[in-house]
């Protein structure tokens, strides 16, 4: 009867404090979940999160930018590498062509693109994907690119396969942030650090050129090539899509791609098709060459001839 | 999850909301007034609306974490390959677009036949739509290799490759949308709170643009893919308009099970005629759903040749593969079963049979729109390698996240919504 025992209105009502404990636990269950993130080393700095687009640089940014990159891979690896960033030339227009007759399928260009482009080691990644092909048919549902036996095979011919550095390039088009581009040589490149990894490029392209960083990739230090270029075969973020670029650092220098250097029957021509003496040229008018998927319109820069 | 929102002006006929009547500085006040009155409204209720809420919640904090893994180890925690470099988070994205657009233009009987009673359902289906949105873009940010590099895709600070990249389009079209049906389900929401009767000139326009806007992300979406030259399998003009039919089909199954669900739940007092109009709709859409698929088929098969090998794969297995067969024959099982479900006699007031032809269409089109639509286009791959994919359970965990995140969102707005819905 006492005004003791009724029972008085809490100072905070029970709802409230119920309330205020589902938040506090949801808020610590949200940052438990998120805590991987921590471990996260997206080799990034403020500066690499706000880096521009590679075409918006200004030519002392760009230095700055180079500068950091060549820092961050010594951080890494402990190999000081040089990362240059080589215009496309007046006046040049590159192409390649490849002689399918004499090409035996030894994969060792696929091997040069492996070393020079500082691919990931475990998972043998290279721009280049041979295909062994039967005698009598040019039709892909008939190529393996896992053959495992020595070559040439009796009956096989074989179709080395990379970027064809499209004219109308499906790649380009669908990129959301012009993250890929055909520079004026004909070269189409990819500023890797301007890609979010859409990956829409790898849905488009016809010829199965580009390759995601599905994690970062692995190079002992001791093999890793330290002649590097932006546009090109420097060490690529996880994350970001790449593809063959003509070897552009080498390229742009008047040297050979190194698929070329490395074939031992001479399969490759490469060259500057404006010039009129160069042997791309040569064959391209002298012989009956053809490109993959014509009838897709993508005008590639690259192609295939017979020549017996 | 019964509490109503106040009514702060008794008067039985509340007067029309003009937008010169009233000073501005009154919005100030009550603007937030009622955004409070919101997240109370969120965040109070029955002991089933807790438990629903706290088991969403726990899902979508497994997908959170999921993603968080994702984002340190590398995309390589998923099991897509360079050959299919687009699985389980793009087919659920492709989905979540047409139920955000099926949500919308489930309305247009309701104006096209002045069907009074629909325009009830207007609201719930721009909740739907906003919810679906949300979950759309939360697929495409879980896709991306690089998510801290978003804001390369925000138009004046980023660098759009608009208008030659389809995929600025969706995000542009998306967004809009978006903000669209923000607008719509906030005016109407707001104009409640205020006790006043929402000026038609304020939201019908919107309504209308929004349902133009429904039918183009879809669209955008379609051509996103069937623009591609070097996918066979996509590369079709049919696939916008089947886009658009099963959009037609998910939307309104969706829909359906809502309002009967809330009718159960929340006390909800729906008439027979919107989930007559409903079920009518459904009717047709499915079976021009499966007419659209019996067409793509035939084509693909009678013709032959190399650009078939995607589909055989898909319907029959390639060279031994045959990952998805038992995925797209289930779909067209459940679709063929809803589409025969909704032919029986007033189905409409046979909620049982109803509910399960709902949940069949729902489940079939999300097979068939989506692993069943996105992964054979990869398989082979464009130099015929044939890689098969599988989702990992990373991927599936974070799939599930974001579900249970978009429905826990559609949730709290209904939460917020049910005492208008209740007038």
């Amino acid at each position: 009867m006492t005004t003791d025992l009724t029972p008085a209105e809490p100072a905070v009502p029970r709802r409230t404090v119920l309330k205020a404990a589902g938040a506090t636990l949801g808020a610590a269950a949200f940052a438990r979940a998120i805590a991987p993130l921590a471990a996260w080393e997206p080799a990034q700095s403020v500066d690499g999160f706000l880096q521009k687009h590679y075409k918006a640089l200004t030519k002392v940014e760009l230095k700055a930018v180079i500068a950091r990159l060549e820092q961050e891979t010594l951080d890494a690896t402990g190999v000081d590498v040089h990362i240059a960033a080589d215009e496309p030339q007046e006046g040049v227009q590159f192409a390649y062509a490849l002689n399918l007759s004499i090409c035996i399928g030894c994969r060792k260009c696929s091997e040069a693109c492996h070393k020079e482009n500082n691919h990931d080691r475990a998972s043998g990644q290279s721009y280049i994907r041979v295909l062994e092909m039967d005698q009598g048919s040019l039709d892909l549902a008939h190529g393996d690119s896992t053959y495992d036996h020595p070559v040439p095979a009796p009956g096989k011919f074989y179709m080395p396969v990379q970027c064809h550095q499209c004219e109308n390039a499906p790649c380009v088009k669908v990129c959301p942030v012009e993250a890929t581009w055909q520079e004026k040589d004909g070269i189409v490149v990819v500023d890797y650090n301007w890609c979010i990894g859409c990956r829409y490029c790898e849905a488009a392209c016809p010829y199965h050129a580009r390759r995601f960083n599905w994690q970062q990739a692995e190079v002992p230090a001791a093999e890793i090539n330290p002649d590097q270029g932006y546009l090109s075969n420097r060490m690529r973020p996880q994350g970001v899509v790449e593809k063959c670029h003509f070897c552009l650092h080498r390229t742009r220098k008047g040297k050979l791609p190194a698929c070329l250097e490395a074939c031992p029957t001479g399969a490759r021509v490469f060259g500057n098709v404006r010039d009129p003496d160069s042997e791309i040229r040569w064959v391209l008018e002298n012989k009956r060459v053809f490109v993959l998927k014509e009838d897709l319109g993508t005008r590639p820069r690259f192609f295939y001839f017979f020549d017996k | 999850m019964s509490s109503a929102m106040p009514q702060q002006s008794p008067e039985p006929s509340p007067p029309a909301d003009s937008a010169t009547a009233g000073p501005a500085d009154r919005h100030l006040v009550s603007y937030p007034r009622f955004l409070l009155r919101a997240v109370t409204l969120a965040t109070d209720g029955s002991p089933l609306f807790y438990g629903w809420m706290t088991l969403l919640t726990a899902f979508a904090l497994v997908g959170v974490h999921a993603w968080a893994n994702q984002v340190a180890h590398g995309m390589v925690t998923t099991h897509m390959t360079d050959q299919v470099s687009w699985g389980l988070y793009i087919a659920n994205f492709t989905f979540g677009v047409g139920l955000a657009a099926g949500a919308v233009m489930m309305v247009i009987p309701a104006y096209i036949y002045h069907d009074r009673e629909m325009h009830d359902l207007v609201l719930l289906g721009e909740l739907l739509a906003i919810a679906a949105i949300v979950v759309c873009v939360l697929f495409i940010t879980v896709d991306l290799g690089r998510p801290d590099r978003i804001w390369h895709m925000l138009p004046g600070i980023g660098r759009l490759n608009w208008p030659v990249s389809m995929l600025t389009w969706d995000m542009l079209v998306l967004n809009g949308y978006l903000a669209l049906n923000l607008h719509i389900a906030g005016y109407l929401l707001y104009m409640r709170f205020l006790g006043r009767r929402p000026n038609p000139r304020w939201y019908v326009p919107f309504v209308f643009v929004s349902i133009v806007w429904a039918i183009s992300i879809h669209t955008v979406t379609a051509f996103l893919y069937q623009g591609l030259g070097g996918r066979p399998f996509w590369n079709t003009a049919i696939l916008a308009p089947r886009f658009i039919v099963s959009a037609f089909v998910s939307g309104p199954a969706f829909v359906l099970v809502t309002l009967l669900a809330l009718r159960r739940l929340a006390g909800l007092a729906i008439g027979p005629a919107p989930v007559r109009t409903l079920t009518q709709v459904l009717r047709v859409t499915i079976l021009i759903d499966l007419f659209m698929v019996a067409s793509e088929v035939f084509t693909e098969f009678y013709a032959g040749g190399s650009h078939v090998a995607s589909a055989q794969y898909l319907y029959f297995g390639l060279h031994g593969k045959a990952a998805l067969v038992p995925w797209i024959w289930s779909a067209i099982a459940l679709n063929v079963t809803a589409a025969v479900l909704l032919l029986q006699p007033r189905v409409d007031r046979r909620h049982g049979l109803l509910v399960a032809a709902c949940v069949f269409a729902f489940a079939g089109i999300w097979i068939e729109k989506g692993m069943g639509l996105i992964v054979p286009a990869f398989i082979p791959s464009t130099l015929h390698e044939l890689v098969e994919y599988v989702p990992s359970v990373n991927e599936w965990k974070i799939t599930v996240g974001i579900w249970a995140g978009g429905l826990a969102l559609y949730s709290v707005l209904l939460k917020i919504a049910i005492p208008v819905l209740k007038r």
